[in-house]
């Protein structure tokens, strides 16, 4: 057991950041299984139809659901009417915001810019800032101080993460980002990830996303009801939490600092409600692995590597089970972390690459 | 520049609607085949973070990058829009009987 753990730096600005580059540790070739390209480019096949069913579902579920919630305001029989609705604004936008920004939802691209700009609104990620920030996300998965979006650092804020399990401190966090865009600053932060000549684009949707809110809270005013900031707005709070239920599982507890996504990334299966949710993101490692493969793939090619891969956690309530435990270890070693064996099968990781991933415990 | 014609690959090497990695002189090339079975050669590496494009998608004439998806006109070079913001370089490509050959200038 390493007693003496190494203390973080997650600025993007700062010393860990600054190592990365300097090691090669940043933007380096992260480990791939082998695919015959016949079968690859099966996988990569764009198609309109299952994004146009699932979302479909997913926008005419909120009708139904907001609409009814909405006639029955002011009884406790609108109640599962929110929650649903909630779930569908406050968390499946998420999974929508992620797919369409890769732009492998539909084949039809119109399509998959229509639906990003609207799940963005819902989730409340700026469009442009938060595009570069997952091309970051991809360039340097969990890497200190280069990945921006790290949902659990170490030390684990547990207190943090339990509040945005209400979307409190996130939906907190974008209300100030989305006033400091809309008065025309984008931060040093920003700044490192997101290409000046795209910056006006976020200040023009930051100033889009005020007007609309500002409408919304004059409209609850003059019903003298808060009815319309349960319809938007509010649902990014009390709708939050099945995608933080299921982002957590993305890399919590996992190593950082790897350029395999086998060690730092997790595939759970789950129920076809939270599939539908979270939009196959479930199979992360093949995610992390294979981008450029849509959501409705992703079962086949879990299927078509899963040999070359550690096993995935059964369900999202064994992902728990082995997560919090390490959260807990973490608070007291941060260096600890999950270890990932790979089956006989698989190719083993690279030693010279891994040493900490492979050694430590 | 037709001095400086260098063979590629027989045309079938290339699926339609496909790319192909082609290496010469340190220098890396991706050559396409469009669905109307012309072909194009580009820089072989994205423009964003120096990835090889011929691990990539080509749907008609667009060719995709497989870290972030950021999408290319494989015939004009043109970035068509986050995460790619720089042009890929094109290269004049022949089809001499079956071989296909690129200018590398
Ligand atoms: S490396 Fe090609 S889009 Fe990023």
């Amino acid at each position: 057991m390493t007693t003496s753990a190494t203390k973080r730096d997650y600025s993007l600005i700062g010393r860990d950041a600054q190592r990365a580059v300097e090691t090669g540790l940043s933007a380096a070739e992260w480990y791939h299984t082998d695919i015959p390209r016949k079968e690859m480019k099966e996988l990569m096949k764009r198609e309109d139809g299952p994004a146009i069913r699932d979302t479909a579902l997913w926008l005419g579920g909120m009708v139904v659901t907001g609409g009814l919630g909405a006639a029955l305001w002011g009884s406790w029989w609108c109640v599962p009417f929110f929650l649903v609705y909630g779930v569908l604004y406050g968390s499946a936008s998420d999974s929508r915001w992620h797919e369409c920004g890769h732009g492998t939802a539909f084949k039809t691209r119109w399509m998959n810019d229509v639906v990003y700009q609207i799940a963005c609104f819902m989730i409340m990620r700026n469009p442009i800032t938060w595009r570069w920030s997952h091309t970051r996300h991809h360039t340097d998965t969990v890497i200190v101080g280069r990945d921006p979006e790290i949902a659990v650092m170490r030390p684990p804020d547990l207190f943090r993460l339990i509040l945005n399990v209400f979307g409190i401190l996130d939906a907190g966090y974008a209300m100030v980002d989305m006033l400091r865009n809309a008065a025309g600053i984008i931060s040093r932060e920003e700044k490192t990830f997101v290409p000046a000549e795209e910056q006006p684009k976020a200040i023009r949707v930051a100033r889009i996303w005020l007007a609309l809110y500002a409408a919304t809270i004059v409209a609850a005013f003059a019903m003298g009801s808060i009815l319309p900031l349960m319809l938007i707005g509010l649902p990014r709070l009390y709708g939050a939490w099945h995608h933080v239920m299921t982002g957590l599982l993305q890399h919590g507890g996992l190593a950082d600092n790897v350029i395999d996504h086998r060690l730092n990334s997790r595939t759970v299966y789950m129920n076809p409600f939270s599939r539908f949710v979270y939009w196959n993101m479930n199979y992360h490692v093949e995610h992390h692995m294979f981008p450029m493969v849509p959501y409705h793939a992703l079962p086949r090619l879990h299927a078509m590597i899963k040999h070359d891969l550690p096993a995935p956690c059964p369900s999202i309530l064994a992902g728990y089970r082995e997560m919090i435990p390490a959260f807990l270890r973490q608070l007291k070693n941060e260096d600890y972390f999950l270890k990932r064996s790979l089956p006989p099968t698989a190719k083993p990781y690279r030693e010279d690459f891994e040493p900490q991933a492979l050694a430590a415990e | 520049m037709s001095d400086s014609w260098i063979a590629v690959c027989s045309r079938d090497e290339i699926d339609e609607e496909d790319v192909m990695r082609f290496d010469h002189e340190g220098r890396t090339f991706a050559i396409y085949r469009s669905p109307d079975d012309a072909f194009f050669a580009t820089d072989g590496l994205c423009t964003h973070e120096k990835i090889h494009l011929a691990d990539g998608l080509v749907m008609d004439e667009v060719i995709e990058c497989p870290k972030h998806n950021g999408r290319f006109n494989y015939k004009t070079g043109k970035a068509l829009g986050a995460p790619v913001c720089v042009n890929l370089q094109t290269y004049p490509v022949k089809l001499d009987g079956d071989t296909v050959y690129i200018a590398i200038g």
